[in-house]
């Protein structure tokens, strides 16, 4: 496979096309995140069950496909969690996700752990498209790091 | 769509005396284009194209965001830290001779290039600190305070309006805005129409006997068009405005002579010109200059200087507060020189041709809207492209993947892609090295992009 189709998988062109978990209710706690390089924009959202675990994630955004793909894929991997994360569980999550990405093509994503999202892999050869796929994960945690900071 | 005014305006972009870019811009090629060996020899100069990417020769089709160096400017820089390097105007010592006796030589170099006397070329950072510089200086001498109240000619109220177009580079937008959020004057816009290009006509009403200050880019960064200047300068002398130009990407590409213009000051940035970073100029006419305050303090720009109170140098010293940019403007010097040499009616003649391959090759293409509309007419050799169904940023990725280096992006330019509907789009932009060939094969590559993301026959 070509750097190229590596990058774009046929699953990461399916998930920009079709999204997972997109739509922002109304009041709820957002992140937003923006690329400033590119105008790759994401808002997200963590929906959480009365035990506070994270069961579910929603978004707006645009961009380029990695960018959007990425936060579909994230959505998807909370869609087949039927009990949710813990937000340490996601926390390692987020940090694997950011390990891989900054390898320069030396590391790739399990796919046990990441499902979908393991395609991103491809991008961290692409020194300029981590930033893309990071995004919707930074967002992520932004909402983590403040649900801890609240107690 | 304007495209009568904009070829009016190309023409008279130059000297009389010099069949320059003015017809080139016009579709009426006068100097010959540069033969093939003459490129050959041009692009042996620059060591960066014998780089490959991905595997393939690079393309380097980015030249609007910043040129590449030739040998001669690298060698320049370095000859000034191993045989000159020193203080300039600080010293009596021979090195310090030596060394501002160089500084003052760029200066002569830039002046000559522009048509102008050495005490209207001041050096800046870059364009964007000298259009910084005008904003800021005008903005102390409206405050009435300190050095600002000792120069209240160019003053700004509550009454007066700034007027920009709608298509500027931030540098050129930002500046004025904070200017007018400072004196309370009023910032207009000249609209551009759905094409991305400057409605003309709109400029009469837009353009007032308020109107203080126009400041316009001489040509788009986002569309490559050289603006209507005469429609726009016309108004802005008639209401005794001063009028700025934003000259980053017509320095490049046609001789630039300011004062022909009709223009107060204008700005670009040597690293756009093959020449170094850190450096750039602002030409401004003597007067406007000497009438204005310092837009920074410090040492080198001053006469006597109290415990209470600093008086300042004449134009440009009064400018280049601090240990100025030498080397830079050294660099800069040899990068005009090397453009000179060649003859910039031979790169205008050479890059029409250029810009008419990639606008009639764009044209055609399902899919592909180019910004600023068709035609490569009143415009140098620069697209930005915005490809149905797909990002720039993935699409630029296809480029790069094949070698090829392209800027995808809003390119400093929000207002304007906002206006077109558009967050970014990918801009092919050439230099005086670019061949042919190279744009032929950003053009195949365009062509691919959309069966590569599978949306080639959807509806454009
Ligand atoms: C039209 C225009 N104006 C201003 C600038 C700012 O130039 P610089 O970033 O070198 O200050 C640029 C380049 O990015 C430009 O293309």
């Amino acid at each position: 496979m070509s750097g190229l189709d590596q990058l774009y998988q046929q699953i990461i062109l399916d998930h920009s096309k079709r999204p997972h978990g997109v739509g922002l209710e109304a009041g709820e706690e957002t992140s937003h995140q923006l690329n400033t390089t590119c105008g790759d924009e994401v808002t997200l959202a963590l929906r959480r069950d009365d035990a506070g675990r994270v069961v579910e994630v929603g978004w707006t955004g645009q961009g380029c496909s990695i960018s959007q793909a990425s936060a579909s894929m994230l959505a998807a991997l909370l869609e087949e969690e039927p009990t949710g994360m813990a937000d340490d569980e996601l926390t390692s999550l987020i940090e694997e996700f950011r390990t891989v990405l900054r390898s320069r093509g030396t590391l790739e994503l399990d796919e046990e752990r990441f499902g979908d999202a393991a395609a991103l892999g491809g991008a961290s050869r692409y020194v300029a498209r981590v930033k893309c796929a990071m995004l919707p994960w930074v967002a992520a945690e932004d909402l983590v790091q403040r649900h801890a900071a609240r107690g | 769509m304007a495209s009568a005014p904009l070829q009016q305006t190309a023409r008279r972009l130059i000297d009389p005396g010099r069949p320059v870019a003015a017809d080139a811009y016009a579709g009426r090629v006068t100097s010959a284009p540069l033969t093939e060996a003459e490129l050959e020899g041009i692009r042996a100069q620059f060591p960066i194209l014998r780089t490959e990417v991905h595997g393939h020769p690079l393309a380097y089709l980015d030249s609007a965001a910043t040129a590449q160096k030739p040998q001669r400017v690298l060698d320049a820089e370095r000859a000034f830290y191993a045989e000159a390097n020193s203080a300039v105007h600080r010293g009596a010592h021979t090195l310090a001779a030596e060394a501002t006796e160089r500084y003052e030589a760029a200066r002569r170099t830039v002046a000559d290039h522009l048509g102008a006397s050495e005490h209207e070329v001041v050096f800046t950072g870059n364009a964007t600190e000298g259009l910084n510089l005008l904003a800021t200086a005008i903005g102390h001498a409206s405050t009435g305070r300190g050095a600002g109240a000792d120069f209240p000619v160019h003053s700004l109220g509550e009454r007066d309006e700034i007027v920009v177009t709608e298509l500027e580079h931030h540098a050129n937008l930002i500046p004025w805005q904070e200017l007018a959020a400072r004196t309370g004057a009023r910032l207009k816009v000249v609209p551009v129409d759905d094409n991305g290009v400057i409605d003309a006509d709109a400029a009469a009403d837009v353009i007032t006997d308020r109107t203080r200050i126009l400041a316009v880019a001489h040509v788009s960064n986002a569309t490559g068009r050289v603006s209507p200047l005469d429609a726009l300068i016309a108004p802005a002398r008639a209401a005794g405005a001063l009028i700025v130009l934003d000259a980053c990407q017509s320095a490049p590409h046609l001789a630039l002579r300011p004062a022909e213009l009709g223009v107060d000051a204008a700005v670009f940035s040597a690293h756009k010109v093959y020449g170094p970073n850190g450096i750039g100029v602002l030409w401004g006419r003597r007067e406007l200059l000497d009438a204005l305050p310092p837009h920074l303090y410090g040492g080198s720009a001053i006469t006597t200087v109290t415990l209470e109170k600093a008086h300042f140098l004449p134009a440009p010293a009064r400018f280049e507060p601090g240990t100025p940019r030498i080397a830079q403007a050294i660099g800069l010097a040899e990068a005009l020189r090397f453009v000179d040499e060649i003859g910039l009616d031979r790169i205008a003649a050479s890059e029409h041709a250029l810009a008419a391959r990639l606008h009639d090759g764009l044209a055609g293409m399902p899919g592909i809207r180019v910004l600023g509309g068709p035609g490569a007419d009143g415009r140098v050799a620069l697209a930005s492209i915005d490809v149905d169904g797909v990002h720039a940023h993935d699409a630029g990725q296809v480029l790069d993947d094949l070698g090829i280096a392209v800027r995808v992006g809003h390119h400093c330019a929000q207002p304007l892609h906002r206006r077109l509907g558009l967050t970014a789009s990918l801009r092919i932009s050439a230099g005086v090295h670019t061949t042919p060939d190279e744009i032929d094969r950003a053009l195949d590559a365009v062509s691919g992009i959309r069966s590569f993301f599978g949306v080639a026959g959807s509806a454009a």
